[in-house]
């Protein structure tokens, strides 16, 4: 029989993620420094993982109710109130999902009939096109640049929208890139969001992480566009807490009401553990996330000097933990960058071509990693960069 | 978070980093950096850059104990001068005056069990204002100066993640 046949051809045809090359070249260099890592380095908070454990020892362990337990539902909605100034009903227009991931594949299938397009604002991170086609949309490449600073400008989004443009999905704080967008970059995007009666799939999954005194602003929160958004946030990176896959998805209540129908269906409910983490989290673990922030903003600062200084066009982010600085000084692609980076100096990183075609002069350097371990990365790289810029030379010397 | 503060807080987790580095951390020129150490220094808010040491590790046994000692207090002078007097041995790391049934704590650090012993009988008790003494001998260290001992393990993440 050939099994190739039966799978979907959506299925078969898709291309696996382009960082699954990488991550097999980086296994087989154990001792590299790996700056490639999505995660933060940090392991959850204590109380947060005691408190499961306690939970474990004594509580239930059954199912919730498909949106997730009530306190945690009401925490939600009074964090994303004082937060973010959002207002979301704990029983009506919340769901607690398996991480930000399955909140963007319930976003996008309550949405998508056939031939939907969607537009997708990249660089961005690497699920949200595949997720665009498994739900039988097409996904509308929206680009930034990097003189802008990669935000999303309204220009770029008047070329690429069209009748059948249903939704757009950003993701600001932004992975690859660190951009944020303040309210006066969102202005004009809400005008046009409303002009064209779309719904934004807003991922906001790195809101706590943003520096510089700025503080993360929701498109949610614009007048009238609560009935545009579709949120997304979660645990995993402002509580360190990947592997518990717990996030959630707020929304008004019609959109909520079909996401919520998926979601019964598909994953019942987000492990109930999982949700006992994300209410200690929210109740008790403010404080450590706020800790951890600083960490990062030291990592941050130390990061984009270093890459200044060693010549590397680079753009300050202004939040997540990455840094997207422009390789094309060395004379090389970012692929070959990153490959001859990991086997001359054991230093991996990220080819920004991964994340989008406007990526393709970058690379992604996650600065989740120690401070020691980031200095020798530096020094490393340094050296790469300069060895690299000689070769350059001597090449178009010779050509001369 | 205000610049000394900035700088005290990043050195309490490395300081071997250098006046380049803590520049580049707190966005800093290096000039006032370098400036804003000697300040704290002069003004011994930085007493001192100390290393964590698991001796073990180099085959080394240190034997560290902890000592209550119960002392009659000096006309005057309180407990300042009888702390003073125990902190000028060399073995003793640690002097603290407690509240509760004893009134000093001090921590030694020597070369053997046998050492804890002669410190004690022949250098401590001697002394005519200690009154009593009680020693605690640490058998294992789990964390040292707010680092967690033994738990370097490596890092499970993902080498690369999107």
């Amino acid at each position: 029989m050939d099994l190739e046949s039966k799978l979907s051809p959506i299925v078969r045809d898709m291309a696996p993620s382009g960082i699954r090359r990488f991550f097999d070249l980086v296994n087989q260099i154990p001792d590299a420094i790996s700056l490639g890592v999505g995660e933060p380095d940090f392991v959850t908070p204590y109380h947060i993982r005691k408190t499961v454990t306690d939970s474990l020892e004594h509580g239930p362990t059954s199912y919730t109710s498909n949106q997730g337990l009530p306190e945690l539902l009401s925490a939600v909605s009074e964090y994303l109130r004082k937060r973010f100034d959002l207002s979301y009903h704990p029983e009506t227009e919340i769901i607690t999902t398996f991480g930000g991931s399955e909140a963007i594949d319930l976003a996008l299938r309550a949405l998508i009939c056939p031939g939907d397009e969607v537009m997708v604002v990249e660089p961005s991170y690497v699920s949200y096109e595949p997720c665009v086609v498994l739900a039988g949309g097409i996904p509308v490449p929206v680009a930034t640049h990097a003189k802008e600073g990669f935000k999303l400008r309204v220009e770029d989004l008047e070329r690429c929208v069209t009748p059948k443009t249903k939704a757009l999905i950003i993701s600001f704080p932004n992975n690859p890139t660190g951009a944020i967008m303040t309210a006066e970059d969102y202005t004009p995007i809400v005008e046009f969001v409303k002009k064209h009666e779309l719904i934004v799939i807003s991922d906001e999954i790195y809101a706590e992480l943003t520096y510089k005194n700025k503080n993360h602003v929701s498109i949610a929160s614009f007048d009238g566009m609560k009935d545009h958004t579709i949120l997304i946030n979660g645990f995993s990176k402002s509580f360190a807490m990947t592997g518990w896959r717990i996030g959630f998805i707020a929304a008004p209540e019609i959109l909520w009401r079909g996401m919520l129908k998926i979601h019964q269906y598909t994953a019942l409910c987000a492990p109930r553990m999982s949700q006992i983490a994300a209410l200690e989290a929210l109740q008790n673990g403010l404080q450590e996330c706020l800790n951890m922030k600083q960490q990062y903003d030291r990592r941050r600062r130390f990061v984009v000097h270093s890459l200044s200084e060693m010549g590397l066009t680079c753009m300050e982010p202004e939040g997540a933990f990455y840094v997207f600085p422009s390789i094309t000084s060395t004379g090389l692609d970012a692929e070959s960058f990153a490959e001859q980076l990991l086997l001359e100096e054991g230093v991996a990183v990220v080819p920004g071509g991964v994340f989008g075609p406007s990526g393709t002069e970058h690379i992604r350097c996650s600065y989740a990693t120690s401070l020691e371990r980031l200095d020798e990365a530096m020094k490393r790289m340094k050296r790469f960069v300069e060895k690299k810029r000689q070769t350059n030379k001597e090449h178009y010397l010779q050509l001369g | 978070m205000e610049l000394q503060e900035e700088i005290l807080s990043v050195l309490s987790e490395n300081a071997r980093l250098t006046i380049e580095q803590i520049s580049h951390i707190v966005n800093q020129p290096e000039d006032k950096v370098r400036e804003t150490i000697a300040l704290l220094e002069k003004k011994q808010a930085i007493i001192a850059y100390q290393c964590v040491i698991d001796w073990k590790k180099i085959g080394k046994q240190k034997v560290r104990a902890l000592i209550d000692v119960q002392v009659t207090p000096q006309q005057a002078h309180g407990f300042d001068v009888i702390a003073k007097r125990i902190a000028m041995y060399n073995e003793v790391v640690n002097v603290y005056l407690m509240s509760g049934a004893y009134d000093l704590s001090i921590t030694l650090e020597v070369d053997s069990l046998e050492a804890v012993g002669l410190f004690v009988t022949e250098k401590l008790a001697p002394l005519d204002f200690v009154v009593n003494t009680r020693t605690h001998f640490i058998l294992k260290k789990y964390k040292e100066a707010d680092v967690l001992l033994d738990t370097d393990g490596p890092d499970n993440r993902l080498h690369i993640a999107p």
